[in-house]
């Protein structure tokens, strides 16, 4: 049971909003400790993962500056300029279609995408120009929240489509796991057994952009009547 | 034998680490100036010379940087971008081409993955087939650099001042990621899965079916919540209450336990600042004032998904 002092000290660490990255470092502290290891040993272990994880950071560093470099050429105010020449767009459309060709794509074995790659350049403004074309002017809180939801499509699509393709991750794990416990497992079957479930995503997804879409539009209108009526 | 491996991006993504905490030092009016030179410069050396230098020195400049970031003595610098109108004005004159090096990135990465991993010298490969996809897609980032930088004609400059204003943007949230991977690790080696397994599977009675598959579910999504990964909750979940219960005890198919399960693991993946690379550093790369908007927005998808788990793998695990 005090094996768990970790997760205890990482609940209360982000409960009282201490710096993550120490609130971490605190809970592996005291877990290694607990588990009988020595702060040397903590040490080590933290520095080899963090040199075997380097594969997490490295797409970031070397895609954010020709990302930089096309938003400084107006990148993002391409994506919003070309969302509002096409009609019957909304935030929660774009949004979908995104998560769409994304949960296809992947399921294909194609990873496309991404939240440096292709959020934040253009399917984040995209979400926002679609909104603007509609309604102008959006408030700052409603504009965060499509933003949120362009991550959340980003997320959706790429776990809920991965497992239905049988040469990633996933799936060869599971396949591994099952070897390793004596029992076979058909890679095919469980492929296959991914795919309800990425369709239930997908739905809930679509609702939630439906969600989104009327939060949108009473956002706006409501930003419309106070400014009919003189208000702050 | 490999002839380009991961090591080679690492060096470059660390020569752009050291630039960043390079222009730092040198910006007089950075309002964390040396702190955060120091934090990139750290980070940098892991990058450049993480598999030369021991894992235990490692460990001590990783807690360094931690040191840094909670004494906040990491900062964004008061430089701003260039205006909007300046944008819009290169947006006019430059339009659909613009699209040309964003899209080379996916495009690189895609044929990257299917072509390179194939190509050999004799017996000598030219990347390793395991870290292909990621070489790709570090090569895509850099083919999209040049092709960027050919458009655009800009100083070379230009993009290390927006690509440095974009990793201060993200913070240490940067790092947060191996950080919690680093963690993960600590906690597979002192056995905190098993406790947790132990604790699901005699709590509940999984004599009944259902809750065999509900304890499964939630242990799958409860320690993906905890560790930030469904990988690491797979192993230890599925051996600890998949397996016995379900497979064992109730006849389970463990194909369909298997997938749907992992699945529902996803669902916790959704729900945890634990997962920083999905959750935490897009909040900051969007720049969300909440950084736990992201988590907000999944919330009630991922309830809905995990419900509809755990009743299609009752309705089929034992059926089919």
């Amino acid at each position: 049971m005090i094996k768990l002092i970790g997760v205890l000290v990482v609940a209360a660490g982000f409960a009282l909003r201490f710096n993550t990255l120490l609130v971490v470092m605190a809970a592996g502290i005291a877990t290694g400790l607990c588990a009988g290891m020595s702060f040397h040993e903590i040490m080590t272990q933290f520095g080899r993962f963090f040199v075997e994880n380097r594969y997490m950071t490295l797409p970031v560093v070397l895609i954010v500056p020709v990302i930089g470099l096309l938003e400084h050429y107006g990148l993002q105010e391409h994506a919003e300029r070309f969302i509002r020449r096409a009609r019957a767009v909304t935030p929660g459309r774009v949004l979908l279609l995104y998560t769409a060709v994304r949960q296809i794509s992947i399921a294909l074995g194609v990873n496309v995408g991404g939240h440096a790659g292709a959020v934040r350049p253009l399917i984040a403004p995209m979400a926002e120009g679609a909104a603007r074309a509609r309604y102008g002017d959006l408030p700052e809180k409603i504009v965060q929240t499509v933003r949120a939801h362009a991550a959340a499509a980003e997320n959706v699509g790429n776990f809920f489509g991965e497992d239905i393709f049988i040469a990633v991750g996933a799936v060869l794990l599971m396949k591994g796991f099952f070897e390793s416990t004596g029992l076979n497992v058909s890679v095919w079957e469980m492929a296959l057994w991914g795919l309800p479930t990425a369709l239930v995503a997908f739905a809930a997804m679509w609702w939630r952009c439906r969600r989104l879409d009327r939060r949108v539009a009473r956002a706006a209108t409501e930003t419309a009547g106070a400014e009919g009526k003189g208000g702050p | 034998m490999k002839l380009v491996t991961l090591e080679a991006f690492y060096a470059i993504a660390g020569v752009v680490l050291l630039l960043v905490a390079g222009r730092i030092a040198m910006d007089a009016s950075h309002p964390k100036r040396w702190g955060s030179a120091a934090f990139w410069a750290l980070l940098a050396v892991t990058f450049l010379l993480g598999n030369v230098i021991p894992p235990v020195v490692v460990g001590y400049l990783v807690l360094a940087m931690a040191v840094l970031a909670a004494a906040q003595q990491v900062g964004r610098p008061t430089e701003q971008g260039v205006p909007r109108a300046e944008r819009v004005a290169h947006e006019e004159r430059l339009r659909h081409r613009l699209l040309w090096p964003a899209l080379l990135i996916p495009a690189t990465a895609v044929a990257g993955t299917l072509l390179l991993g194939k190509v050999h010298f004799g017996g000598v490969r030219l990347v390793d087939s395991k870290q292909v996809t990621l070489i790709a897609l570090s090569l895509g980032a850099l083919v999209a650099l040049g092709a960027g930088l050919r458009l655009t004609r800009a100083p070379v400059h230009t993009p290390l001042t927006e690509g440095s204003r974009l990793l201060q943007t993200i913070g240490w949230a940067l790092v947060l990621p191996q950080m919690l991977a680093a963690l993960g690790g600590i906690f597979a080696r002192a056995g905190v899965g098993e406790v947790i397994a132990q604790i699901v599977a005699s709590a509940l009675p999984t004599q009944h079916a259902f809750v065999a598959v509900l304890a499964y579910c939630a242990g799958m999504a409860l320690f993906t919540i905890v560790m930030g990964n469904a990988f690491a909750a797979f192993a230890v979940i599925t051996g600890g209450i998949g397996l016995p219960f379900i497979v064992r005890m109730h006849g389970g198919n463990p194909a369909i336990m298997a997938a749907i399960g992992m699945l529902a693991g996803y669902c916790g993946t959704l729900l945890t600042p634990m997962a920083a690379n999905f959750n935490i550093v897009p909040a900051m790369l969007l720049e969300l004032k909440d950084r736990h908007a992201v988590i907000k927005a999944q919330a009630p998808i991922a309830a809905a998904i995990f419900i509809a788990n755990v009743l299609l793998m009752y309705f089929c695990v034992y059926r089919f």
